[in-house]
């Protein structure tokens, strides 16, 4: 690990020009992604900005929804009674992640901007473009099984493994962001890129900008919502795949839908086409799996080792039918 | 670049200076010969490491130790100041663990699961997240799964939690 100097500044405006002075400065959050970096050689900051004490620690009421502030550390989130009540959807996909002690320390803010899990990234031996651009990705034709099946390149196929970054992008959240030239707001769905020819880069953001807070809107379908993961092992294991949906049913049929996919691409994957498909259909499997259909028509499987990942487009589609069929007959 | 550090170590002030780059975890181990904390992975996957800081059970190997100047942390150890506490009766009477290498984790990460639990929290296997959750099995296997046994003492260790949690849990 190289040297590494250290500062905890008054306030975000500091904090952003620390960091936007120096390329090689970095701000420091809960620390579960970045510190396991800097002791895998992944990241090699030379100055970490620590802004756990600087960023909003509350949930605020905000027109009909809520603003989390950056700083709301992953545990507190998942048992706030208005986010169980109103967004259960964003609990579960909490609840779903990593393990109590690290919800404990992983905040708002550092979690959807944790990078891919992909082993190969995490292997400073290994050729890899997103870690060093211009090397190759070991990962195509390699071990597929946690990789992506829509939006990859030539140049990338990793996967972007937040559980929490599903759930918000499904539910039309919105970022805000302080920078060196002011603030602004991003919708949580464009935050995210996919790689192209630039999977260094995996989200919209600028060096030095700080996310200061994500904002829900009022979203009253939400209150029916789910979060399903299916992985590896029953728990403590990312996602092989995840669906987060909410849905609006009457009368047999469904009137709107928000859903979002995990483990299927760089980016959490927000399923329009699905959510089109969906809207005045039936609430029958057929229906659910049309949708499935319709969003998956342009996923590509991997091939690799062990059958590459072909497995992930029929599993997918099990986990949708399951996930909506579950929320369309739960009670009101 | 080392930095000057204050922490509150199972009730005793201390002061240390720490490359920045020190984890919690090793300064604790290393600098500060507190050695309940043990180092199993080093990246956050089996929870040998968890300490309680200002009382939340986390992963002293994933936080650096300049970050938490000023805090609080307990460890095994430090539960056991005035004789074991509960949660390390109950992992006594109930024969949970055999090598014993990851159960200064496991009942440091059992205080911290039984506290949520008080609060009400919600985990990954409660079926109505909005309800209050009732402390079964599944429950307490999937709150404490952040904690690995190369042993494979789970079975007895969620007996112990188990009881523990109806004993009251925390002290
Ligand atoms: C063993 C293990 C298992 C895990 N399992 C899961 C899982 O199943 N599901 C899941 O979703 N996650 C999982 N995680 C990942 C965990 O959720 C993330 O590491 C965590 O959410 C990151 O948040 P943090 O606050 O610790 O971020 P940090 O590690 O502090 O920072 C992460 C990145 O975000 C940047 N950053 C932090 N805060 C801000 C901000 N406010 N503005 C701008 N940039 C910022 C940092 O510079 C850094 O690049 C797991 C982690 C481990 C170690
Ligand atoms: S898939 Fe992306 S992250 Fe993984 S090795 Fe290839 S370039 Fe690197
Ligand atoms: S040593 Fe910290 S989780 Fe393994
Ligand atoms: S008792 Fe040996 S690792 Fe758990």
């Amino acid at each position: 690990m190289r040297p590494l100097d250290y500062r905890a500044p008054a306030d975000a405006a500091e904090a952003v020009a620390a960091v936007a002075e120096r390329p090689d400065a970095a701000f420091l959050a809960g620390g579960t992604n970045l510190v396991d970096h800097l002791k895998l050689g992944v990241a090699r900051p030379g100055l970490l900005v620590d802004v756990t004490s600087l960023v909003p620690v509350e949930i605020t009421e905000q027109g009909g929804g809520l603003s989390i502030g950056a700083g709301v550390r992953n545990a507190d989130l998942a048992a706030d009674p208005r986010v169980r009540r109103r967004y259960p959807v964003l609990a579960q996909a909490l609840l779903a992640g990593a393990s109590g002690q690290l919800r404990n320390m992983a905040t708002t803010g550092g979690n959807p901007l944790q990078r891919t899990r992909c082993a190969y990234f995490q292997d400073v031996s290994t050729p890899c473009n997103k870690r060093e651009p211009g090397s190759g990705c070991s990962a195509i034709g390699g071990v597929t099984r946690q990789h992506a099946i829509l939006g990859a390149s030539d140049a990338c196929i990793a996967t972007h493994p937040s559980d929490m970054a599903v759930a918000l992008a499904a539910l039309d959240a919105r970022v805000r962001v302080l920078g060196p030239g002011g603030d602004r707001t991003i919708p949580f769905v464009d935050l995210h890129r996919l790689p192209g020819d630039a999977p260094e880069r995996d989200t919209v953001l600028e060096h030095g900008e700080l996310i200061t807070a994500i904002d829900l809107p009022a979203l009253p379908m939400a209150a029916r919502s789910a979060y399903r993961k299916v992985r590896d092992r029953a728990s403590y294991a990312f996602a092989l795949v995840s669906v987060a949906a909410a849905v609006d049913v009457a009368g047999g049929v469904v009137r709107d839908a928000r859903i979002a996919l995990g483990g299927v691409a760089h980016k959490p994957w927000r399923a329009h086409r699905a959510e089109d498909a969906l809207r005045g259909a039936t609430t029958t499997d057929d229906s659910y799996r049309a949708a499935a259909e319709a969003e998956l028509a342009d996923a590509v499987a991997q091939p690799g080792v062990d059958g590459g990942n072909a497995f992930k487009i029929p599993l997918l589609t099990r986990t949708l039918v399951a996930t909506l069929r579950d929320l369309a007959t739960e009670e009101a | 670049m080392d930095a000057e550090i204050e922490l509150t170590v199972d009730g005793r002030r201390r002061r240390v200076s720490v490359d920045t780059r020190t984890t919690l975890l090793d300064a604790l181990r290393q600098r500060l010969a507190v050695a309940s904390p043990k180092k199993g992975c080093d990246h956050g996957q089996c929870g040998a490491c968890t300490v309680l800081l200002d009382g939340r059970r986390v992963l002293s190997c994933l936080t650096l130790a300049v970050a938490q100047d000023g805090a609080e942390v307990t460890t095994a150890d430090g539960l056991a100041a005035e004789g074991p506490h509960p949660v390390q009766r109950a992992f006594l009477d109930h024969d949970a663990f055999q090598c014993g290498f990851c159960t200064p984790g496991q009942v440091c990460s059992a205080v911290g699961a039984l506290d949520e639990a008080a609060r009400g929290w919600p985990s990954a296997v409660t079926t109505d997240v909005a309800a209050e959750p009732e402390l079964d099995r599944a429950e307490i296997a999937e709150r404490m799964s952040g904690n690995l046994c190369r042993c494979g003492a789970y079975a007895r260790i969620v007996d112990a939690v188990q009881a523990a949690g109806r004993d009251g849990g925390a002290r």
